[in-house]
């Protein structure tokens, strides 16, 4: 088990190297003045984010984010279980719940911006609305399923109210309200560079946008890289706290 | 103690209503095994749901101590046959023992009262494992566990060892009947398998085709404790076994009321 796991291990650092190396050798061999060589992107990432404008761009993308995807969070778990809670409620909300979570995500910034400015607001609101959605789909969907006989065991043993909430229900339908938190934290990332470079004055999308506008490719890349790089820990640390909550339903993916 | 008076089941309205079962009649005696058995359809596991207050019975009622069961009485377990659904996955076998002990005040020392359940279902030391790293049988026990931790003085059993193979079945029936003099518990078993209701009960009540009635009550007066090769190696298993095959093979029609 260990031994196989070290030996995938060892394949996935290889494979990397690999691709880096033939990276480095084509942005560097590359005549073209948008493909900035590897190196320089490199420095500029050094120059910028470690850690000069850590505090200006990178703190404020986060806080936004952060405020944004809990709103989501807090909005679609809510949601979530009123819809999947009583079929009037349901059938009353759907037809708009569709159109709504039908709106293409950047379609919302225009009238955001109208209606609120550009300030971090306008961002935290937009990342709110849009990522709200996957959460309570999936949450009205776990609700609607929860199991009839772990209901009526929760019956018979004299589980209600609160209890029956906090320890049966809300862990039952967990596996599905993070699978909804999944999907929302892409959109999450997707959203807040959007609204960084159509409206902001601050953030890691403004940056790499007017770093695009002044021809300064090697700033540019080096956002991107960022950007990148935030994405992939986000969602490193997502499946973690996802394997950590949801340890009992490791049945499915015992492979790993 | 247990009495089903007049108890009826319809699901739907009008002509197309399908009528599960029809004014069945029968009652549980304190600390009585009864087995109930019937054809496939006959509404077996509709009957246990209404005796535990989990559906609502379209006419008649169910009286546990002389008062109508209204919804699940706390003097009443049930074990159900899908052991994966009705144990909490997120929770070690301890926690699924101990939760319901905290709506039972009586309880005063829940965390021994769930581990000597525990023990007494040969599960000790597998405590704080979670279902999915046990076998089925294994989590049939602690279902069996957590309704025994609860002390009820009524056990209703929905086919509760459908789901295992044949020889857990077997020490589970075994398991069953010995904790139940230990525990003093009266227990209703709906099940489909003739043997094992003859086995572990001391009345069968037999149901007919849809709508069932009550076709049957039959005394089995074969003597305890019982052995899985001596008991089922007695003539009179076997005639008891056959009778209940017949009455339950009868045709339709003979059947009616």
């Amino acid at each position: 088990m260990t031994r196989s796991r070290l030996r995938w291990f060892s394949v996935e650092v290889g494979a990397t190297a690999i691709i880096i190396a033939l990276l480095w050798a084509y942005t560097s061999s590359n005549e073209s003045y948008a493909v900035a060589p590897l190196g320089d992107v490199l420095e500029a990432f050094r120059a910028t984010w470690l850690f000069e404008h850590v505090g200006s761009d990178v703190v404020p993308s986060l806080v936004r984010m952060t405020l944004g995807y809990a709103a989501a969070i807090a909005i679609g778990v809510a949601g979530g279980f009123l819809l999947g809670s009583s079929a009037v409620v349901n059938a009353v909300a759907s037809p708009v719940v569709g159109f709504l979570r039908s709106i293409p995500a950047a379609a919302l910034l225009p009238p955001a911006i109208v209606l609120f400015g550009i300030g971090g607001g306008t961002k935290v609101a937009v990342i709110a609305f849009v990522c709200c959605w996957p959460i309570m789909l999936n949450t009205s969907d776990g609700v609607r399923e929860l199991d009839s006989t772990m209901l009526a065991t929760a019956r018979v043993y004299g589980i209600r109210g609160l209890q029956r909430f906090r320890l049966v229900v809300l862990p039952a339908v967990s596996p599905r309200i993070f699978a909804g938190m999944r999907t929302s934290l892409s959109i999450a990332i997707l959203l807040l560079v959007t609204s960084e470079m159509i409206a902001s004055t601050n953030g890691i999308g403004y940056f790499v946008f007017q770093a695009q506008q002044q021809f300064s490719v090697d700033d540019m890349w080096a956002g991107v890289l960022l950007l990148g790089l935030l994405g992939f820990t986000l969602n490193l640390a997502f499946g973690a706290v996802e394997r950590r909550v949801l340890h009992w339903n490791a049945r499915d993916d015992r492979s790993k | 103690m247990l009495e089903v008076v007049g108890l009826s089941k319809s699901y739907g309205t009008g002509a197309s209503a399908t009528h599960a079962v029809q004014c069945l009649e029968f009652a549980v005696e304190e600390l009585e095994f009864v087995g109930i058995v019937g054809p496939s359809g006959a509404g077996k596991t509709t009957l246990l749901k209404c005796m535990a207050g989990l559906l609502a019975p379209t006419s008649g009622q169910t009286l546990l101590r002389g008062k109508p069961v209204t919804g699940p009485p706390p003097e009443l377990a049930v074990v159900f046959q899908d052991y994966s659904r009705s144990l909490f996955a997120w929770m070690t076998v301890r926690r699924n023992v101990l939760l319901p002990l905290t709506n039972k005040p009586e309880i005063r020392d829940p965390a021994r009262v769930a581990d000597e359940a525990l023990a007494a279902v040969g599960l000790k030391g597998f405590e704080e494992h979670y279902p999915w790293q046990l076998s089925g049988g294994m989590q049939q026990r602690v279902a069996i566990a957590r309704a025994l931790a609860y002390q009820p003085k009524v056990l209703l059993m929905d086919e509760p060892f459908a789901s295992v193979d044949a020889q857990t079945r077997a020490e589970l029936e075994d398991l069953v009947l010995r904790v139940r003099e230990q525990f003093g518990v009266t227990i209703v078993l709906v099940t489909h398998d003739i043997d094992e209701a003859v086995y572990m009960s001391d009345r069968v009540v037999i149901l007919s085709r849809p709508p069932s009635t009550v076709q049957e009550i039959l005394p089995i007066d074969l003597p305890r404790p019982r052995d899985q090769v001596d008991t089922k190696a007695l003539p009179e298993f076997a005639s008891l076994r056959a009778r209940i095959y017949e009455a339950i093979m009868q045709p339709a029609a003979a059947a009616g009321v």
